[in-house]
């Protein structure tokens, strides 16, 4: 495929991202670049200093909700993305309402209370929609223990092991290359895989 | 019996297992989880009476934070 008939084709789906943090801003903004238009985004957080070490944020965005900032800076790389914000806390009836009409649900959150209530709400409402989950990503280097493992329609991205603690804080490259392993599966889910 | 878990094929004592007996058999420690049985979703609410037969395809995410 010609990187037009790529957009051409990207142009046709949307995608929902719940979270908009190290993995969501980035992913985000990868997508764009590859051609997605319509895109959902939600998230309830507003850009601070400590998630300028990973997140799609700049220093004069501090303060800001993180749905307008990431909206803003979308525009610059595609000033005609079709972008539906939400600045909420992602609840049952909320993810179900904002995600129906998605083709791809991208699983962008930081805390794994708020994952799992996102993955079972999708799996019980959309039994087949697909879901691109990152677990697993704090910390640097380990290159090639990160990895994308498919259940069913739940593609998991990540190493599936190194959770955050104050001894092993997400950092940009790693946090990163899962937010673009997301992405990368995104496209494969809408392209189909490339021969 | 033999369950598939998580793509690959297990051979498990026993005809019928909880959702929680398997994770006991398994040593799965990991307390945040998605579980889908044949593609169904099961609830952490129904670990305890959810049943694990033979020839089930099951899934066993468990969820890490970060992101």
């Amino acid at each position: 495929m010609t990187l037009e008939q790529i957009k051409e084709k990207l142009s046709k789906y949307t995608v929902g991202i719940a979270g908009a943090g190290g993995l969501g801003s980035n992913c985000a903004a990868s997508l764009v670049r590859a051609g997605i238009v319509r895109m959902f985004i939600a998230d309830f957080d507003v850009v601070s200093e400590s998630n300028l070490n990973r997140q799609f944020y700049f220093a004069d965005q501090l303060g800001c909700k993180k749905v307008d900032a990431l909206a803003e800076n979308l525009h610059r790389i595609n000033p005609l993305l079709e972008l539906t914000i939400l600045d909420k806390k992602l609840e049952a009836p909320t993810i179900v309402t904002l995600f129906t009409t998605c083709d791809v649900i991208v699983e962008a959150f930081d805390d794994k209370l708020q994952k799992q209530l996102l993955i079972e709400t999708i799996l019980e409402h959309f039994p087949t929609k697909p879901i691109v989950i990152g677990s697993g990503m704090a910390g640097w280097g380990s290159n090639n223990l990160l990895k994308t493992e498919v259940l069913d329609n739940m593609y998991i991205c990540g190493d599936q092991a190194t959770e955050i603690s104050p001894d092993c804080p997400p950092i940009g490259p790693r946090v990163g290359i899962v937010a673009n392993m997301q992405a990368n599966q995104v496209l494969e889910l809408l392209l189909g895989k490339m021969k | 019996m033999e369950i598939l878990l998580n793509n690959r094929p297990e051979v498990i004592e026993g005809n019928l297992l909880t959702v929680n007996e398997l994770l006991a058999v398994k040593k799965f420690t990991f307390r945040m989880l998605v579980i889908k049985i044949n593609g169904e979703l099961v609830k952490k609410d129904n670990y305890s009476n959810a049943l694990i037969k033979n020839g089930d395809n099951v899934t066993v995410l468990h969820l890490i934070s970060g992101g």
